[in-house]
C-alpha cells in the first residue's frame, strides 16, 4: 500500500521534477543533462517574445481576476438569499460551470463572441457613419471576458462556502444595532467573507494565468505564455522552454499554497 | 389610569405558509416592566419577539411600539434592540467596536470620544471595565454574554428584548445573570421582553409573564398569579407541577365550590369563576399542599406509597390508592425524620387543606 503510493506520487510529480531539473541545464538539447547553468533563465527573460507573452499573461490575468472576482462575490452574496429548490438548480449550474471541459468553454466561448460581433459591427458601423468605426474582434478582451467567465464560477463556489459557514445572525444583529442593508454588507459580511474573496481571487489569477485551451480559442492575434510556450515546442523543446516552465510553475505554486493557507479554517 | 403602553401587538397572527406561528396575539408591555414569553419550543414566543424586533414582519393585525404602529419598518429603525441567543458578537471586533457598533450607526454619527465614554459606561454597567481592546472569541461565555448585553444597551433602547440568553451558560452562571439582569434592568428603568422555555427563568426575574400555547397566549399574569390562579390545565403543569384529579361540581358554599371525585371523595375547592352543579371539572392539587401522615390518621385518605426520590431539600413521594393512582407530594427537610424515610410500600394517610384545590373546566 506505501509502495504503491510512493508509485502514484513519483508518477505525478516525475515529469514536473524533470522540466525543472533540465531547466538548470547546461547544453542547448533538453534531452541530455551538460552540468547546472542559471542561463536559460537569463535568456528566457531577454526573450522580447517571452516579455511581450508574459506582460499579456498578467495583463489578462489581473484584469479577468478582478472582474471574476467582484461579480462572482456579488453573485454568491445574491444565490445566499435564494431558498428552496431554486437554489439547488443554481448551485447545480455553478458547479457545472467549474466541471465542464476547457475545449467546450473554449469553443462556445468562441462562438458566442464571434456571433455577437458579427451582430455589433455593422450596428457600430451605422452608427458611426463614415468615419473610422471601432472594429469588435478577437484578442485581450474576448481573453478577459473568456477567462472572466470561467473562473467566476470558481469564485462562487468558494465564496459561497465561507457565506455558508458565517453566523446569519451576525447580521441581524447588525440590522438590530441600526445598520441598513448596505452597511451591514460592507462591515459585517465583507470582512467575514474576505479570505474567501482573496483565495478565490488567487485561484482565478492562477487559473487564467496557465490557461491555454481557452486562450487558445479566443486570443486572436494575442499571445499568451502558454500559447507561446505552444507554438515554441514545435520548434523543438529546448531549456528555455523548461525554464518558462519552471517559473510559471513556482508562480502558480506560490499563489495555489497562499490561497490554501487562506482558505485554511482559523483556530477560534 | 395606565400609562400608555410601550408596545402591543394587536390581534396579530403570523403564518409560515401553512404553519401558524401565532395567532390572534393581544399583549399591552407596560412601560418599565419585565415581561417574559415562557413555553416549550415552537410554541410562538421566539416569533412574537422577532416581532417586536422586525425581523419578522405579521401576517395579520398590529405591532405597535412607543404608540408607533411598525408593520413594515424593517429591524434597523426600530428603537428596541436584542441579545442573541448565541449572542451574535462580531467575530471581527474587538469587545469596544462590538459596543460601540450601535453608536457608530446613528447619523449624524456621534463624536469618538462620545463612543467611547458611553462604551466605556456600558461596560461597567455589566461588570466588564477595562475589557475594551479584548477580542471576543477570547473571552468566556458568561463574558460575551455580558458584551451581548452592553452592546444592547448602550443604545438605550425603549424595549431591551432577549432571546433565551441564558441558554448556554451553565446553571450557576445562569442563577447569577438573573440576578445581575434584574438589578440592570431596575437600575436602567428599561423594558425587558424576554423569551425563555425556563419556568424558573421566567418565575424569578418577570413582573409579568405571557404563557404561550401552540402560537397562543394561554395566559398573562404576576408570577403568583399563574402559580396560585392558573386558568387551565396547561399553565398549572407548566408553572410549577400539579396533581390533576376528576370531579363533578356538586354545589357552592360561598366562594368555594363542594366536589366529589373517584370513589365518592369530597373536595372543597377554590374556583376563578362560577361552575354550575353537575359540570366535570379537574382539581389541581399542588404536591406541596399535600400533608402526608402515617396511616390510619383521622379524616385522611390511604394511599400507598410507589416510589420515594430524595431531592436535597425535599424527599418527593408518589402514592397510589384506588381512587387516585397517581399522587405526588414532598417532604420537605424540616419535616419529621419518620416521615421523611417512608419505604415503598408503606401504607399512609393524606390530606390537604379545605380550599388547596382549584377547580379548573376541562377542556
Amino acid at each position: 500500500m506505501r509502495l504503491y503510493v510512493i508509485a502514484v506520487y513519483l508518477f505525478l510529480y516525475i515529469p514536473i521534477g524533470i522540466i525543472a531539473l533540465f531547466s538548470f541545464n547546461a547544453g542547448r538539447h533538453a534531452a541530455q543533462f551538460a552540468g547546472f547553468s542559471t542561463q536559460w533563465y537569463g535568456k528566457a527573460l531577454d526573450n522580447p517574445f517571452v516579455i511581450d507573452a508574459l506582460k499579456t499573461s498578467f495583463t489578462v490575468a489581473m484584469t479577468s481576476a478582478l472582474l471574476a472576482t467582484v461579480c462572482g462575490t456579488l453573485a454568491a452574496v445574491a444565490l445566499q438569499g435564494i431558498r428552496g429548490r431554486l437554489r439547488m438548480v443554481y448551485d447545480a449550474l455553478i458547479y457545472m460551470a467549474v466541471m465542464v471541459p476547457g475545449i467546450v468553454i473554449g469553443i462556445a466561448t468562441l462562438i458566442t463572441l464571434v456571433t455577437v460581433f458579427d451582430t455589433l459591427n455593422p450596428l457600430l458601423a451605422t452608427l458611426f457613419g463614415g468615419k473610422a468605426p471601432p472594429q469588435l474582434g478577437l484578442g485581450k478582451g474576448s481573453l478577459i471576458a473568456a477567462h472572466g467567465l470561467f473562473t467566476m464560477a470558481l469564485v462562487i463556489v468558494i465564496v459561497r462556502a465561507r457565506l455558508q459557514g458565517m453566523d446569519r445572525t451576525l447580521l441581524e444583529a447588525a440590522a438590530d444595532l441600526g445598520a441598513p442593508p448596505m452597511r451591514s454588507f460592507v462591515q459585517i459580511t465583507l470582512p467575514q467573507i474576505a479570505p474567501a474573496v482573496l483565495a478565490g481571487f488567487l485561484l482565478a489569477f492562477t487559473f487564467s494565468f496557465d490557461d491555454f485551451i481557452v486562450a487558445f480559442f479566443v486570443a486572436g492575434s494575442e499571445t499568451t505564455l502558454p500559447i507561446y510556450v505552444f507554438s515554441s515546442i514545435r520548434r523543438g523543446v529546448t531549456p528555455e522552454i523548461n525554464a518558462i516552465g519552471a517559473m510559471v510553475m513556482a508562480a502558480s505554486l506560490v499563489l495555489l499554497i497562499t490561497a490554501q493557507m487562506i482558505l485554511r479554517p482559523r483556530k477560534r | 389610569m395606565e400609562a400608555r403602553p410601550i408596545a402591543e401587538l394587536r390581534a396579530v397572527t403570523k403564518r409560515y405558509g401553512v404553519v401558524t406561528a401565532a395567532r390572534g396575539l393581544n399583549l399591552s408591555i407596560r412601560p418599565g416592566e419585565f415581561l417574559s414569553f415562557l413555553g416549550p419550543s415552537g410554541c410562538g414566543k421566539t416569533t412574537a419577539l422577532r416581532m417586536l424586533a422586525g425581523f419578522e414582519q405579521a401576517t395579520e393585525g398590529e405591532v405597535l411600539i412607543d404608540g408607533r404602529v411598525v408593520n413594515g419598518v424593517p429591524p434597523y429603525l426600530r428603537p428596541v434592540n436584542m441579545v442573541f441567543q448565541q449572542y451574535a458578537l462580531f467575530p471581527h471586533m474587538n469587545v469596544a467596536q462590538n459596543v460601540g457598533y450601535g453608536l457608530n450607526q446613528r447619523r449624524p454619527r456621534p463624536s469618538r470620544a462620545e463612543v467611547a465614554a458611553e462604551v466605556e459606561r456600558a461596560l461597567q454597567m455589566v461588570r466588564l471595565a477595562g475589557f475594551s481592546d479584548r477580542r471576543v472569541w477570547e473571552m468566556s461565555g458568561g463574558q460575551q454574554q455580558r458584551v451581548a448585553l452592553a452592546r444592547a444597551i448602550v443604545n438605550r433602547p425603549k424595549i431591551l428584548l432577549l432571546d433565551e440568553p441564558m441558554a448556554a451558560l451553565d446553571k450557576k452562571l445562569r442563577h447569577e445573570m438573573q440576578i445581575e439582569l434584574k438589578s440592570l434592568q431596575r437600575e436602567l428603568g428599561i423594558t425587558f421582553v424576554l423569551v425563555t422555555h425556563d419556568q424558573e427563568e421566567a418565575l424569578s426575574m418577570s413582573d409579568r409573564v405571557c404563557i404561550m400555547d401552540h402560537g397562543q397566549i394561554a395566559q398573562i399574569g404576576t408570577p403568583e398569579d399563574l402559580y396560585d390562579r392558573p386558568q387551565s390545565r396547561y399553565v398549572a403543569d407548566f408553572v410549577g407541577r400539579s396533581n390533576f384529579i376528576p370531579a363533578w361540581v356538586m354545589g357552592m358554599v360561598g366562594d368555594h365550590i363542594r366536589a366529589e371525585g373517584p370513589e365518592g371523595l369530597s373536595f372543597t375547592a377554590r374556583t376563578g369563576a362560577p361552575l354550575t352543579i353537575g359540570t366535570e371539572i379537574l382539581l389541581s392539587l399542588r404536591p406541596e399542599d399535600i400533608q402526608l401522615a402515617l396511616a390510619g390518621a383521622p379524616d385522611g385518605h390511604p394511599m400507598r406509597i410507589t416510589h420515594r426520590i430524595f431531592l436535597g431539600e425535599h424527599t418527593e413521594y408518589h402514592l397510589s390508592s384506588s381512587a387516585i393512582d397517581h399522587l405526588v407530594t414532598v417532604v420537605p427537610r424540616g419535616a419529621d425524620a419518620v416521615l421523611r424515610n417512608l419505604t415503598v410500600g408503606t401504607e399512609v394517610a393524606v390530606c390537604w387543606r379545605e380550599g388547596a384545590p382549584l377547580a379548573l373546566t376541562r377542556d
